[in-house]
């Protein structure tokens, strides 16, 4: 099942790092988020746009909203002011990452 | 007192006007801040000023006043309502002569207070590391701005000798909030946790429509009623800096637990170490409980001290992006857009233009996220950007786009061409004790 179905997100830039909040619509999927979720899964999901030289992809959790924010330094590449990229804020980071396929137990 | 009500009337410079409008007339409110600086919005408001002196502060700042003075200041049968906003930009000073032109010409007596002290551009010294790796001495002549973030110090200044304007320059987003808390309910500079919650609530506010709706339909997964009337946001406070948060009535959008979750963590990376000048917030613990609708409590937030070193952001001039864009379509769009990126990059090495950094994507194919195997588009939008060091070597970059109308595959159309000069930002710290609010009445 892809995450779009469980959870909703919104991306934020500071300087050439962006985070990204996966928030799950409902408490009771909350786990499975943090369980399949794992920074290494999210920076294998971003393998081409990550800057290999850059600090690793860091997870925070906040279990009172059911979320997780992904903080990934260096993906901008220079900044909203410096990025040759058409979306430089990397605002539609967060919802690529929705497309992220769960295994959803039976 | 009973609540305090702090509107939030802007999320950056250009935003919409209407909702602030709203929320002065109809929001029943204390204070309406308007938050309208991004990273880079002084550097180049810095940039005006040195091409006219009176200039640099917010383009829409006159409008702005125009449309929501006539609610402020003391009015009979009203709460009486002030506005603090870092508007000022490079040049608080200009803004608020403006602002005491537009006021006085409204007819309306008002004390308008500039806040000063954020720039720092001639207070560094050369040898200062910034977080880019290069000193500030090594910019030389390219250096155009370094502005502190202020905490709530100024601010309260003004409050203190009644403003019923306050304009600021570079102020931490959460602090434009957080002062008229403090103010309001006489909160000590080291009661963190007081602090911790009303930086949440300031943080909540910062990007206005962000919380109440905006920025968050998914049709079909989450629907937000009349997006098109989305009303900005207001939070109620309590003594202790306990806050729900909520809109005018009648206005379009939602404030719900999920449109405040989105915003909660919007911008922030430790959650239990959200760092600001005033106080080491601390969120992670954050939760919201739906009073009704439209009515959500948020409870939870907690500080600690705040750090010992100020953020001060400098804006400096690197090069040029130069960019080009060409649309293809029908049958083969990708394949004729594909030979049309591979041309241009050729010609760009035949011809030796001087690039940093060079970026060629098919819009629709492959330039947000890279290329993933698809359906073939019914159009596709070759883009071709790149940054230089010197303007003329920009210019070809737009250009040799354009020339695919005539030189390249068949049936290109819709060219445009753009050259833009590059103001980066970089950031550094200084110590609290190198800068020094104050204020101007």
């Amino acid at each position: 099942m892809k995450l779009h179905r469980l959870a909703h997100s919104r991306t934020g830039d500071k300087g050439d790092t962006s985070n990204i909040s996966i928030i799950a619509y409902r408490a009771e999927d909350y786990p499975l988020l943090c369980e399949q979720l794992t920074a290494e899964r999210v920076t294998a999901f971003f393998k081409d746009l990550l800057e290999p030289m850059a600090a690793p992809v860091r997870r925070y959790e906040l279990p009172n909203v059911q979320a997780l924010n992904f903080v990934l330094p260096g993906i901008l590449r220079g900044g909203v002011t410096r990025s040759l990229a058409l979306d430089a804020h990397g605002k539609c980071l967060g919802s690529a990452l929705l497309d992220l396929d769960l295994i959803i137990p039976t | 007192m009973n609540a305090l009500r702090i509107g939030s009337g802007a999320g950056y410079s250009g935003d919409r006007i209407e909702p602030a409008v709203e929320l002065a007339e109809h929001g029943d409110l204390d204070y309406l801040v308007f938050e309208c600086l991004a990273e880079r919005t002084i550097a180049l408001a810095q940039q005006v000023r040195i091409s006219d002196p009176q200039g640099g502060y917010d383009p829409l700042l006159a409008e702005r006043m125009r449309r929501v003075l006539p609610f402020v200041g003391r009015l009979a049968g009203r709460r009486r309502l002030r506005v603090i906003t870092n508007m000022g930009a490079a040049n608080p000073l200009a803004a608020a002569i403006e602002v005491r032109r537009i006021a006085a010409e409204l007819g309306l007596g008002l004390k308008v207070v500039a806040v000063l002290g954020d720039d720092v551009l001639h207070a560094l010294p050369g040898e200062q590391l910034l977080d880019n790796g290069q000193t500030v001495g090594s910019l030389g002549e390219r250096l155009i701005s370094a502005n502190a973030y202020l905490g709530v110090d100024g601010i309260l200044e003004a409050l203190r000798v009644d403003a019923d304007v306050v304009i600021t320059g570079r102020v931490a987003d959460p602090s434009l909030f957080l002062a008229p808390q403090m103010f309001e309910f006489g909160w000590a500079f080291d009661d963190w946790q007081r602090l911790g919650r009303g930086t949440l609530v300031g943080h909540l506010l910062e990007c206005a429509g962000q919380v109440s709706g905006g920025y968050f339909a998914d049709p079909g997964f989450k629907d937000v009623e009349d997006l098109a009337r989305l009303g900005f946001p207001l939070a109620e406070i309590d003594a202790d800096g306990n806050a729900l948060i909520t809109k005018v009535a009648g206005s379009g959008g939602r404030v719900s637990r999920a449109t405040c979750a989105e915003q909660l963590i919007y911008e922030v990376h430790d959650p239990a170490a959200y760092l600001t000048p005033d106080v080491t917030a601390d969120f992670s613990q954050v939760g919201f409980v739906e009073e009704s609708v439209d009515r959500v409590r948020a409870q939870g937030a907690s500080g600690r001290a705040r750090p010992e070193q100020l953020k001060v952001s400098v804006g400096y001039l690197d090069g040029w992006i130069g960019e080009g864009q060409m649309s293809y379509g029908g049958p083969g769009a990708v394949a004729r857009a594909e030979l049309a990126r591979g041309v241009v990059l050729k010609r760009l090495a035949l011809i030796g233009v001087n690039m940093q950094d060079l970026r060629a994507e098919l819009i629709g194919m492959d330039s947000l996220h890279g290329p993933r195997s698809s359906v073939e588009p019914w159009e596709v939008r070759l883009r071709v950007a790149a940054r230089c060091d010197e303007r003329s070597d920009a210019v070809r970059i737009g250009n040799e786009v354009e020339t695919l109308y005539t030189n390249g595959p068949a049936g290109g159309g819709g060219a445009s061409k753009s050259v833009r000069q590059v103001v980066a930002v970089a950031s550094l710290l200084l110590p609290r004790e190198a800068v020094k609010p104050r204020i101007e009445e």
